[in-house]
């Protein structure tokens, strides 16, 4: 199993969204986050005095999938999120020893 | 006594006090998160503070019986023989309605500095330098410029406080900000407005109580309060556009901030001269206004001073410009008095004069009372208390609960 992080465009979270939905993955968690990488942040203009904002705003998006759904899960956020544009974000890809459901007990690829 | 103007300034009175609720928003929105309470409490408490000191010994020292141009005497002290009928400079209003019209601008001026120490000052000690600043400097100037004092004899023109409120405001708050010194972190980590929005509303009511302010200052329901209102509006729109003209060429983008910044620029501006100027001299006041403060503003960065909240730049470039803009702009048929334009270049020099005067006295005044209230109590906060914010370090509240 592999956890997909995604770290994207705000206003992209719909779309990518969709995008997984309509692979069949059934659920992901969503969090606000804040960071930068070759964006740099962004300028900000207060009378006539300038500041860098390092930190903007992101969202990210993580999922667990079974192994045989990561390339398509991959290539699906991509298409989803990708503007072309610098800060578009980035996806990171860990190994996922294993996924326990609460209420039943089941374990591994059952219980994503 | 004349019942219409007695009605209108009875209005005035109370559209001069909403202003300082609108200046604690304006200023609070302005200022960090942790420190929303402590800006607003710093306007907020001079309703109860300078209108104590007023009506004690404030209105006595500036509307008593003139001593030698200098100082009123104290014959109003705690009031006595201020009563409802009409007295001290009007013949047409009750006594009381006059002096409590004139407590509201001594509320309101000292509320302007404490843009300049935001996010850094105890309470304790900001209260104590209060007090004195009226006694020491407000009550004097108004004295000298509207209550028989050397300035207005000398023919000064202050319609309604460019130098009284504004001039002084700002040079005590240079004084300030150069005692404090500069807030951790500035110049080096964004110290940037923590509510806009809030800021907007704070201008907003600005705008609407310097209606009261600055056409009550006529004193009476007539064409001069009309003419002031007009021109008081005028131009204010005019700095608006200014402002964000230059902003604009300046970095590419007009602002919210500086549509609320450039407002209160003009309304500055027009202060002294709006019940002098015409209309459409209002309109090249506050024009010119709304640009010269965004150049006031940037004084700051140039100079390394850390004038929080741009009271130097604002009110005391603006109150100085409008000074001088009275003396070029005054035409007798709307006030009694001409200026540079219609051909009376005394009165331009009279008004610089003025401008140094006020300048130099309340500047150095006040710089001598942050001093002594800095040596008996200490204004600054700790460093820790700075880091934490002035919110729950001086008041013990937060003003968000997230």
């Amino acid at each position: 199993m592999k956890k997909i992080e995604i770290i994207t465009r705000p206003f992209k979270l719909d779309e990518v969204k969709a995008a997984l939905t309509e692979l069949g993955i059934q659920g992901m968690t969503v969090s606000d986050v804040r960071g930068f990488g070759r964006q740099r942040g962004h300028k900000e203009v207060y009378r006539g005095a300038e500041y860098q904002v390092d930190f903007v705003p992101k969202v990210k998006i993580e999922v667990v999938v079974a192994d045989d759904m990561l390339a398509q899960a991959l290539a699906a956020v991509q298409k989803a999120a990708r503007t072309n544009q610098i800060g578009d974000g980035k996806i990171f890809v860990s190994t996922v020893d294993d996924v326990v459901r609460i209420r039943t007990g089941e374990t591994g690829n059952e219980a994503i | 006594m004349n019942a219409a103007d007695t009605a209108f300034i009875l209005v005035c009175a109370a559209l001069v006090m909403f202003m300082t609720p609108g200046l604690a928003l304006f200023y609070a929105g302005m200022a960090r998160a942790k420190n929303v309470l402590g800006t607003a409490m710093h306007s907020i408490v001079m309703l109860g503070v300078a209108t104590v000191v007023w009506v004690v010994v404030g209105y006595t020292l500036a509307f008593g019986t003139d001593a030698g141009g200098l100082i009123g005497g104290l014959d109003y002290l705690f009031l006595s023989g201020v009563g409802m009928e009409p007295g001290g400079p009007t013949a047409n209003l009750p006594h009381l309605l006059f002096m409590v019209f004139q407590c509201m601008f001594a509320v309101i001026t000292p509320a302007l500095i404490t843009g300049a120490f935001a996010e850094r000052i105890r309470f304790g000690p900001f209260v104590v330098f209060s007090v004195l600043w009226l006694v020491f400097v407000y009550s004097p100037m108004c004295h000298w410029v509207w209550g028989g004092g050397w300035m207005g004899a000398m023919g000064a023109l202050d319609f309604a406080g460019g130098a009284v409120v504004h001039m002084s405001s700002g040079a005590a708050a240079l004084a300030a900000a150069l005692v404090l010194g500069r807030r951790r972190g500035f110049g080096t980590e964004p110290i940037v407005p923590h509510n806009l929005p809030m800021t907007l509303t704070g201008a907003a009511i600005l705008w609407f109580g310097w209606f009261g302010f600055n056409a009550g200052s006529a004193l009476a329901a007539n064409g001069a309060a009309a003419n002031a209102f007009v021109t008081t509006h005028v131009a204010a729109a005019a700095a608006l556009i200014g402002w964000l003209v230059v902003e604009k060429l300046h970095h590419g983008r007009a602002t919210t901030l500086g549509a609320a910044s450039g407002a209160v620029a003009g309304l500055v501006a027009i202060t002294p001269a709006a019940g002098f100027v015409t209309p459409m001299a209002a309109l090249a006041i506050g024009l010119v206004g709304g640009a010269v403060c965004y150049g006031g503003v940037l004084l700051k960065n140039r100079f390394g001073y850390d004038d929080s909240l741009d009271v130097v730049g604002i009110h005391g470039v603006g109150g100085t410009w409008g000074a001088l803009a009275t003396g070029v702009f005054a035409v007798e048929s709307v006030g009694g008095a001409s200026g540079l334009l219609a051909g009376n270049p005394g009165q331009l020099w009279i008004q610089f004069l003025s401008v140094v005067a006020t300048w130099a006295y309340c500047f150095t005044v006040s710089y001598v009372l942050f001093k002594v209230v800095d040596a008996v109590m200490g204004l600054r906060v700790s460093p820790e208390d700075e880091l934490n914010g002035l919110d729950v370090s001086q008041h013990s509240e937060a003003g968000y609960q997230l």
